[in-house]
């Protein structure tokens, strides 16, 4: 058996996964954002490099999130149906990362693989000034990424990217399999 | 500066989770990014020094602390004001020193590290060392040279997480005329 199972180091397999009741201050979050954006930026050469860079480390938080929140608030169950992972993103995920639903969820009008979560004011932007000279940066790629991952991990490999429209905008495009299949789950 | 003159002296508050996972990404990424843990240690006093000399304009601005006459008051506010607005956490003050210059900070709940554990070939990486830079920055603005240092985690197998400070000396230069 691994080690760390045996060794018992670490309780982490014992602990339980009720919501914490610990709150930090958006001022400790913001401020250690802003050192990760800092330090990514130093670290590549272009804007759309360092969205992504950001994406990544929200993946991260993505993909560990995502079993806390189906053991703790879907009693283990996943989701099946597009439609469902994606209010499960916009009510339960938006909830315990950032306090409240998302503002909006549609759907392209023009193609049904493609979605969007809509954010007035994204808690990832709060203190965030995005100079002009990089006017398309939005450090919300972070959240993207939290959502990509989520998706992905969920069994909906998807991309998903920010924009600034009606305020911060996450486009979320399904993978061709993931309509398709969705489509034949109807078609039952 | 429109937004400052809008901030309340109540700070906003969050879901730890979410930051304590940031912190994660953000240590995951300098363990890919540095080939050893020292230098991800250094990396993360760094970062965390850059938001200590931040962090403690936004702190004298909500808390009416005024200024510390010596260490013990400053390890109070330390313990008892900063770590529960900004982590939502009280650590003890032990140890002090005769002289009264060095004291421990014990963290009972270390949000930084929630549902973290250090794989085997990490052994030698602090990892809260953001901690000790945010606090030495944040010292250092307000004239107080002093050495954190990490004596004791609970990621380590230690009992309790121990943060040692040591005031070294008071920074006299550079006062701005008209202070003190």
């Amino acid at each position: 058996m691994d080690a760390r199972f045996t060794r018992g180091k670490s309780a982490i397999l014992e602990r339980s996964l009720t919501r914490p009741k610990t709150e930090v201050s958006l001022g400790a979050f913001t401020l250690l954002f802003s050192e990760i954006v800092q330090y990514c930026q130093n670290r590549v050469y272009s804007v759309s490099e360092l969205q992504s860079k950001l994406s990544e480390l929200g993946q991260q938080v993505g993909a560990r999130i995502l079993d806390v929140l189906v053991m703790r608030e879907k009693n283990g169950k996943r989701e099946t149906k597009v439609i469902n992972v994606l209010l499960f993103i916009k009510v339960t995920v938006w909830k315990s990362l950032f306090g409240k639903e998302a503002d909006k969820l549609e759907q392209a009008n023009d193609d049904d693989k493609t979605y969007y979560i809509i954010e007035k004011e994204p808690l990832i932007n709060t203190y965030i000034s995005v100079p002009k000279e990089n006017s398309t940066l939005n450090c919300a790629s972070f959240t993207a990424g939290i959502v990509e991952a989520i998706l992905t991990y969920s069994g909906f490999p998807a991309k998903v990217t920010a924009h600034w429209h009606k305020g911060t905008t996450l486009m979320i495009k399904f993978d061709e399999a993931v309509i398709a299949r969705d489509k034949a789950l109807d078609g039952r | 500066m429109s937004r400052q003159a809008s901030r309340g002296t109540e700070s906003k508050k969050m879901s730890s989770e979410l930051f304590t996972l940031t912190y994660g990404a953000l240590v995951t990424q300098l363990c890919k990014d540095y080939e050893n843990d020292d230098d991800v240690n250094k990396q993360l006093d760094k970062m965390g020094y850059n938001i200590g000399v931040r962090l403690i304009e936004d702190f004298l601005a909500r808390s009416n602390v005024g200024r510390c006459h010596d260490f013990r008051e400053t390890a109070d506010v330390i313990a008892k004001v900063a770590f529960k607005m900004y982590l939502g956490i009280t650590p003890s003050i032990t140890n002090w020193s005769p002289a009264g210059d060095e004291f421990s900070l014990i963290l009972e709940n270390n949000p930084l590290v929630d549902f973290v554990e250090l794989p085997d070939n990490h052994s030698t990486l602090i990892y809260s060392n953001l901690l000790c830079g945010v606090l030495r920055g944040a010292l250092e603005m307000v004239q107080m040279a002093v050495d954190v240092k990490f004596l004791q985690d609970t990621l380590k197998g230690d009992g309790v997480t121990e943060i040692r400070m040591k005031f070294i000396r008071r920074i006299e230069d550079n006062l701005p005329a008209g202070e003190e």
